[in-house]
Order: C-alpha cells, then structure tokens, then sequence
C-alpha cells in the first residue's frame, strides 16, 4: 500500500514542472489563439468583441495574404526539390563514387562533410545579415563586384521583386544542404557495401549505381527529409524578416505567413486578424503533415 | 612470370575503370570544389571586411584592407553591444538548456517507464506540439507572460523583459521534441539494473538520478547539443518576448544592427560583429563536429 503511494507520488511530483509548463506557456496559448481568430481584438480595443468568422472572410480578400501562401507553397516545393536533389549528388560522390575498385567515397569526403556541414550550426539571424551584405546591388556587394568588373549589370538580388525570392531561396538551400549530405551519408552506410559491389561486379556504371541502387534504398530517408524540409518550408520567418526590404519587400515579393503574423500582431496590432492568419497557417502544416504521411505508405525494401 | 601478368591486368583493369568515369570523376571533383568555395567563400569574406574601414567596404568588395582596422571589433562589442548581448545568450540558454533536460528527462522517464491512468494522453499532448507551428501562438504567448509578470512575488522575475521567463518559454517549447525522443530512448534501456537497486531499497528518485540518466548518457548528450543549438540561434521568440535592449539576445542584436547600420552606418561594426558571431560556432563546431553532426541529425532517423 505504501509502496502504490510512494510511487504515485513519484509519478505526480515528475511530471508537475514539465506539465505545468507545457500547459500555460503552449497549450494554452494554442487555444486562445482559436477564440482570439473570432474577435476583433486590437492593440485599441480593450475588449474584444466576438465577430465569426469576419476575420477568415477579410483574410481570403487580403492580396497580401495570398502573396505570402504562394511564395510559403512555391518553398513547399522547391525547398526540398532542390535541396534534396543537390544534397544526395553529394552524399552519392562522397560515400559511393568513388573510381576505381570497391566501394568508397572520393578522396577528402569527410572534410567535405564537415565543411558542408556548417552553415547549418550559424543562426538563421547570422546568415540573413551576412547575405544582406553578400547581395549588396552595387560593387560593394560580393556577388555584384565580380559581375561589375567582367562587365554585366549588377543583380538587385534583394532590391529586384522578380529576383529577391530566387534570393531567398538560395539562402535556405545554402544552409541546409549540408545537413541532409550528412543525413543521406548516414542512411548509405546502413546499406550493405556487397549491394554496391555486386552491382559494379554485374557491370553498372555510376549512374546506374546511384538510380537502380542508392535510390531505392534511401527512399525512407529521403521521405523523411522531404518532411523536414516542408515544415522548415512552412515555417519559414527569420530569413525573409532579416534579409529582405522591408521585412518581406520589395512589394510583398519575398513575404511568407509568419511574417504576416509577425507584422499585423506586434507592427499593426490587429491581434485578431493575426490569429485568424495563425489558424490558416495551423492548418495548412496539419494538412501537409497529414498528406505527407499518406503519400510516404510504400512498400518497404528489407536487406 | 604470373605476377606480372597479375600486375598488369591490374592495371589494365585500372585503366579502364578510368577510361569509363575519367570524366565522370573529374565532374565530381569539380562539383564538390564548387560547393566548397560557395560555402567558405561567403564567411571567409565577412571576416576580410571585418578588419576594412567603412570606405574600403563601400569601395570594391573584392580589395584587401591597407591597414588591419581591428578597432572595428572593440566598436562592435562595446557601442554595438555584441558583448551584452553574447553574454545575455550565455545566461539564457545555459539555464534554459539546463531546465529543458532535467524536466524533459523526467516526464520522459516517467512516460516511458511507468504505466497509469492518463500516461497515453500525456505524452500525446507533448508530442502533438511537434506539429504545431509556433506563430499561432505568439499573439496569446505575449499577453500570457505579460500576465506572468502580475503574479505576486516572482512576477517581476519571469514577465515580460525578463530573462527567467523566456528560459521557461524555452524550456516549454523545447518539451515535445525532448519528450519524444528521450522517451523513445528510455524505453530501450534495460530495466533490470533499476529493478535491482529498487529491490535492494532504492527509492524512484534514486534510480532515475543514479541509474537511468547515466545509462541514458549517449541520448541525454545528442538532445542537449540539439537544444543548446536550437536556443542559441532562437529569433522568434526574443523578438517578441525581450523588448528593451538591454534584455536583447545575440540574435536580436546582430539583426538590429543590420537596420540600424543604415542611421548609424556603422558598417565596419557590424561586419566585427558578425565575425563575432561566427568564430565561435567554428571553433565549437571544429572541436565537438562529431557530436553536433550525429545531435542533429539522430532525431531525423530515428
């Protein structure tokens, strides 16, 4: 008996401070968010009135807004379109291409790996200052002083609105690749050297190696990057408000759904608006959440 | 007479390996050097301009400084602030990183070991906040730790502006991730030595302080240096949480003094600041890159 009260106790007291907080500073806020979203809460209105859905209506007439749900979708795609493409090229040289016999990554591919690596431990703060100054328009700017001197006209990678998402995207391909170089390396060395063996012994050029091969077998990781990625998509905030004009700019160009947030709650006040924002973006990332999971139900490859 | 033959099959057979991937290897090669100058290049130039003077920065980009100006370091850690703002940083994830692994430990243990009414829910109420994105919250976050501030006697501690209650924002925010895991990790360990100790009078405390989180060691290692990278380099929640100066974390400084470099033009400084910045990732990343690549990317396979 005082065994089951003891134990009870010790179940309680654990879990007391990490629920506790978890309850006010989370899951609380989650949930206020939801009626906040149906007021017209504003830094001016002391109380808020209830007002439906007046909110969700004004948002999907907000240009703005739709201008932020495009470029956080064209991310959705490109993001891990790209990074993943450029990543396992990488991952494939480093841990399976190399010439020659047997099975091995070329020369250096743990320092390149490490190298790659680092950009992914700098903040997201850090290296939106550090291209801001990168993409400088004028000579002064590291990518337009090459230009400039060979001749051509500088690049307003930032000041230019057909360019500044290119830029943007970039960014975040530059920071993550990286990462997933490391992630995909580690999923090659669970695979069983024989299989690549075998299949340069059977005659199987590198090509073929890293489609009939390397693929299939890394399909999991590959899936669970494709995830990652997609939320880091979603998610995406200190990149755009750091780097870009006018945090988002030039003309909404490079604006996504959290700077919109960010913006009409802590620049505009509109408190309400803000959180109906909150809830469209809330569930856009369940959606994708769940449709990434539907869609990565495959049959699995055992070796 | 057989060992040349051996020989030079050898090196035919090498010959043609390099006869099909020749190109192939040198594309390769090439690619990786690419990507190699597109990942130092921009760091190595940011710390060139660091020792520039304001008219060399403006000038061409690719000159070298006459003169090594590092005054512009001591500008960015005393006018820019960098020095306040790093060590605000220091005392915030320190003990956020702290408070997030004892008490992500602890539920985790305790969900993964233990079995009673409402334990399921529990953990599912951590880890569904895997799912969530934080800018849903923001708005109510901020007017939940203003009214934190009104609490009588820790109040002033832990509102808004102060550095004890983003260490608890931290701490909250960085629960579904280190529940998930850790519980995850708990529930591989062997549960026979804890047995033993009971049997020989430990009490649950006992255990989980001298038996469990030792033998958890390689788990608790990877989920510190996720959290401490995840803290360091938190924006968002600073952004809104810290409004006076003073109170401001690293990240808030160095993106400020890209916007106020615009009035203040001091560019030269803020380059200092962003080297500032910079250096010691490397130098912690070059000693402990092991431990960082396998902290960071242990959650994405498992």
């Amino acid at each position: 008996m005082f065994n089951t009260y003891r134990r009870g106790l010790f179940i309680t007291a654990f879990l007391a401070a990490p629920v506790t907080l978890y309850l006010v500073y989370v899951i609380s806020p989650y949930a206020q968010a939801f009626y906040i979203a149906m007021t017209d809460w504003r830094g001016v209105t002391a109380t808020p009135n209830f007002v439906g859905l007046d909110n969700f209506v004004r948002l999907f007439s907000d240009g703005v807004f739709w201008k932020a749900v495009t470029h956080n979708a064209a991310l959705l795609v490109l993001l891990p379109l790209v990074t993943i493409v450029i990543a396992l090229f990488f991952a494939f040289l480093l841990n399976v291409g190399s010439e020659g016999r047997g099975v091995g990554g070329v020369a250096g591919s743990k320092f390149y790996r490490v190298l790659f690596f680092f950009p992914q431990v700098l903040a997201v703060t850090v290296v939106a200052v550090l291209f801001q100054q990168v993409f400088r328009p004028d000579g002064s700017g590291m990518l337009n002083g090459p230009l400039m001197a060979l001749g051509a006209r500088p690049v307003g990678f930032l000041s230019d609105p057909d360019v500044a998402f290119w830029s943007v995207l970039g960014v975040m391909v530059w920071q993550a690749v990286g990462f997933y170089v490391v992630l995909f390396s580690a999923g090659l060395a669970s695979i069983p050297r024989d299989m690549f063996e075998a299949a340069q012994i059977d005659g199987a050029g590198r090509v073929s190696l890293f489609f009939r091969i390397t693929l299939p077998l890394l399909w999991d990781t590959v899936q669970v990057a494709w995830v990652y990625l997609g939320i880091l998509a979603m998610d995406v905030f200190a990149i755009v408000w750091v780097m870009t004009d006018q945090h988002g700019g030039p003309d909404f160009s490079t604006t996504v759904m959290a700077t919109e947030i960010y913006r009409n709650a802590f620049q505009h006040f509109r408190f309400g608006y803000a959180s109906a924002l909150g809830v469209v973006m809330f569930f856009f990332t369940i959606g994708f959440a769940i449709l990434s999971l539907r869609l990565s139900r495959r049959e699995r490859i055992e070796y | 007479m057989t060992s040349w033959t051996v020989a030079n099959s050898r090196k035919l057979a090498r010959q043609e390996t390099r006869r099909r991937l020749g190109p192939m290897a040198m594309l390769s090669h090439l690619a990786l050097l690419l990507w190699t100058v597109l990942t130092l290049v921009p760091i190595l130039w940011t710390f060139l301009a660091s020792v520039k003077s304001e008219d060399e920065i403006f000038g061409d980009a690719w000159s070298l400084p006459a003169t090594l100006r590092w005054d512009n370091f001591a500008r960015a850690w005393e006018q820019a602030h960098i020095g306040q703002y790093m060590l605000n940083s220091v005392v915030v994830v320190t003990f956020s990183t702290f408070g997030t692994m004892l008490c992500g430990a602890m539920a985790a243990y305790v969900l993964a070991r233990y079995s009673f009414r409402g334990n399921r829910a529990v953990y599912l109420l951590f880890v569904s906040g895997l799912a969530f994105p934080v800018y849903l919250a923001l708005t109510p976050l901020f007017f939940v730790v203003q009214n934190m501030g009104n609490v009588p006697l820790v109040g002033p501690f832990i509102g808004l502006n102060t550095h004890a209650g983003l260490v608890l924002v931290y701490i909250a925010y960085s629960m579904p991730f280190t529940v998930f895991f850790l519980a995850a990790f708990f529930r591989t360990l062997p549960t026979a030595v804890g047995e033993a100790a009971m049997v020989d009078g430990a009490s649950h405390t006992r255990v989980f302080f001298q038996i469990m989180l030792p033998m958890a060691r390689p788990g608790l290692v990877s989920i510190t240096i996720f959290n401490i990278l995840g803290q360091w380099n938190q924006y968002q929640l600073p952004l809104v949480l810290l409004q006076e100066r003073d109170k401001w974390v690293l990240t808030q400084g160095i993106a400020d003094i890209s916007t106020a470099a615009g009035y203040d033009s001091d560019w030269a400084a803020l380059f200092a600041a962003l080297t500032l910045a910079i250096l010691p990732m490397l130098v912690v990343y070059t000693i402990f890159q092991r431990q960082i690549q396998s902290g960071l990317t242990m959650g994405a396979l498992k």
